[in-house]
């Protein structure tokens, strides 16, 4: 998107900041001493190999669990997530992986599932003016939002996963793997998306196990591995510096993979 | 932010901005869009409709009483009954479960009146409030063993369905059946009573007018907001259509005995249900639990809540249904709620286009569907043809009906609106 240029966004205050996060389970230690700070109209990356505490990390941000120590500060305040429901009381939005959307129902019933205005008598019309406002300010294409959503496709129903996460108007907005089942085009698209959540102002946590992606959106990059902080990179890294943190070591499969691939080229061009 | 390019002098409708989509528009278009919705399987009403009409033209070929005005004032009586159980089956089949113990719990309940009503001397406002209460109770009971206990609820209703049975006979052990007296409110409620001429036509006038004012409303808000509206002329059309041909009935129907109460009860449950399911966040939530219960999970949707809600509703019903048809036949008997009542009561929602995979139904598919079932029951006694031809061709309408159902949820699926 040329109508955000990377330097014009404002950097705000940090939404959330994360202070020696750990949680354990039973002797498992899933995340240690995990610090970093989100800050509004920011896109920070979280990155990681499998089993690297991508997903528990997510689910305390969520409020799904607790963690074991640590201190979790939200718009500068500490605070306890309990449940699912203070989470998104404070102003943190999660679009799980699956999205999690009623394929029989259309879209704005989808959007305001859980929440319709007016329990004993719904109010269409306000419903859909706010869905389509919503759709519009993230330049969404949406056909109609009368139709089920089992009509849509995976970049369109991420965006109404979206949508309906932008409703309660939150702060803080974390996606899991937005693009894992798109494909090129849409996931074009639901990166276009995000860079426009961001310059409403919010900040933006985003999960991801493509570093294409990563490196096209995100503001800063979070390297988790084994469960801690294993740096925090510029999107401009070098893909070596970002496998290298992922994985722990300059000498792993990744490099191995590219060395032969290099001798192979190599041993091709002494051929010719 | 970002507008969208805007070529036109006018400012687009707020839903209408979307250059690159087709919109229908007039009557041509809004065929146009009728046409394409059926292709794509997304079939509503039609083929019970289409299913009414063969059944009706033939039937009336081979016996020309069955249209006449009698004939169907008494296949309204008829339908009432079960009508109101199958109304109770559409709220389960929304959340993609079912229950099988409808018409036992029918049966129970209609002896319940029968034993507190004749035999204890209880009011019959009493005796009824009981057996509706008791039904609500039998739901909460399938609702706690499938939310809590994980108990399949084809196989809790099925236990059910087997348990009230030995209940009904247990409270008629002595006698058998227990009639209920003649004269008394219930029974003329149930045998008799019909609307008076004048309030059939105002009632529908009302509905009508009900009909235009809600429509028109909407439209005027929409078209406030930005939205895009219908003609007028369209909404003007629905509610002329729906007044003619309602008053047309009342008309005939008037001709002798007119429309019964327990049909308009009947209809009044169903527009009732109709307006939960549609209007409400209830009906919202019912229909998302039947689609995606982790979805409605995650959305913050107390889904245990709304599978108590469906089972409670589901035999509530089945009891007033039972209420109903001891009223209809002035008794209380064994029989009541055994046979066909069951399947006839699951049949007339499927039939009617309820799906049995959840999600998608109608409180209106009751009406449609039960309506079927009478009509080919009265077409065949009206034949002096046995209840054995009976079953068979009410089973192969109910097979039609679910290879509908099948074939257009597949056709909804290739084609992205299942």
């Amino acid at each position: 998107m040329s109508d955000f240029p990377e330097n014009a966004v404002p950097r705000g205050e940090p939404v959330l900041s994360l202070r020696g996060i750990s949680k354990h389970f039973g002797a498992v230690s899933a995340l240690t001493d995990i610090e970093f700070d989100v800050h509004a109209g920011e896109v920070v990356a979280l990155v990681g190999d499998n089993g690297a505490g991508k997903s528990t990390l997510v689910k305390i941000l969520a409020g799904v669990h607790q963690p074991s120590a640590g201190e979790i500060l939200f718009a500068g305040k500490p605070v306890k997530l309990v449940d699912p429901s203070t989470a998104i009381d404070l102003g943190i939005a999660t679009v799980f992986q699956d999205l999690a959307l009623c394929e029989n129902l259309d879209v704005v019933a989808n959007i305001f599932l859980g929440r319709e205005k007016r329990p004993w008598r719904l109010d269409e019309v306000s419903m859909e003016i706010r869905a389509w406002t919503l759709l519009n300010e993230l330049s969404a294409r949406i056909p109609s939002v009368r139709e089920p959503i089992a009509s849509l496709s995976g970049g369109q129903r991420q965006t109404v996963a979206i949508a309906r996460s932008l409703l309660l108007d939150p702060k803080l907005i974390m996606l899991d793997e937005p693009t894992a089942a798109l494909g090129v085009a849409q996931t074009a698209e639901v990166l276009d998306l995000i860079e426009r959540v961001r310059a409403r102002g919010l900040g933006v946590l985003m999960i991801s196990h493509n570093m294409e992606d990563v490196r096209a959106v995100a503001d800063r990059i979070v390297v988790l591995r084994l469960g801690r902080n294993n740096g925090i990179l510029a999107p401009d890294a070098s893909n070596e510096e970002l496998v290298s943190a992922i994985t722990g070591a300059s000498e792993n499969s990744v490099t191995r993979r590219a060395g032969r691939r290099a001798q192979l080229e190599h041993s091709n061009e002494a051929r010719a | 932010m970002n507008q969208p390019q805007d070529g036109s002098s006018a400012t687009p409708l707020l839903d209408r901005a979307d250059v690159r989509v087709k919109h229908a528009t007039g009557i041509g278009g809004a065929f146009e869009a009728f046409i394409t919705r059926v292709k794509s399987g997304d079939l509503g009403f039609l083929p019970v409709i289409i299913g009414l009409l063969i059944i009706c033209t033939v039937f009336q070929i081979l016996n020309p009483v069955f249209l006449s005005s009698g004939n169907l004032t008494n296949l309204l009586f008829d339908s009432s009954t079960i009508g109101v159980i199958s109304l109770g089956i559409v709220c389960v089949l929304m959340v993609a479960q079912i229950d099988l113990s409808v018409g036992s719990v029918s049966g129970f309940a209609s002896a319940l009146v029968g034993t507190l009503w004749v035999n204890q001397g209880w009011p019959v406002p009493l005796a009824i409030a009981a057996a509706l209460i008791i039904g609500a109770l039998i739901g909460a009971a399938y609702a706690f063993l499938f939310n809590w206990l994980g108990m399949p609820s084809f196989v809790s209703t099925l236990s059910g369905l087997l348990a009230f049975l030995g209940l009904q006979l247990y409270i008629l052990r002595s006698t058998g059946s227990i009639n209920l007296p003649f004269g008394s409110p219930l029974v003329s409620f149930g045998q008799l009573l019909t609307v008076p001429d004048w309030l059939a036509y105002a009632l529908v006038a009302l509905a009508a007018a009900g009909v235009f004012a809600t429509n028109y409303r909407t439209e005027q808000r929409r078209k406030a907001a930005g939205l895009s509206t219908q003609p007028m002329v369209a909404i003007a059309t629905k509610a002329l259509a729906i007044f003619i041909s309602l008053e047309f009935v009342v008309f005939y129907l008037n001709k002798t005995r007119g429309v019964p109460w327990i049909f308009g009860l009947f209809v009044a449950l169903v527009v009732a249900m109709n307006y939960a399911l549609k209007q409400t966040q209830w009906g919202r939530s019912l229909t998302a639990v039947g689609g995606n219960p982790e979805a409605a999970r995650r959305s913050g949707i107390n889904v245990r809540r709304v599978y108590m809600s469906a089972f409670m509703i589901c035999s509530t019903l089945a009891a007033l249904g039972g209420v109903l048809a001891a009223a209809r036949l002035a008794s209380a008997s064994q029989q009541a709620g055994t046979g066909d009542v069951n399947l006839n009561a699951i049949a007339a929602a499927v039939i009617g286009g309820t799906s049995l995979f959840g999600g998608r139904g109608s409180a209106y598919s009751a009406l449609l569907g039960i309506i079927v079932i009478q009509a080919i029951s009265s077409g065949l006694t009206l034949l002096d043809l046995s209840s054995s031809l009976r079953y068979m061709i009410t089973g192969a309408v109910l097979a039609i009906a679910v290879i509908v159902d099948s074939l257009s949820r597949r056709s909804r699926m290739s084609s992205g609106r299942a």
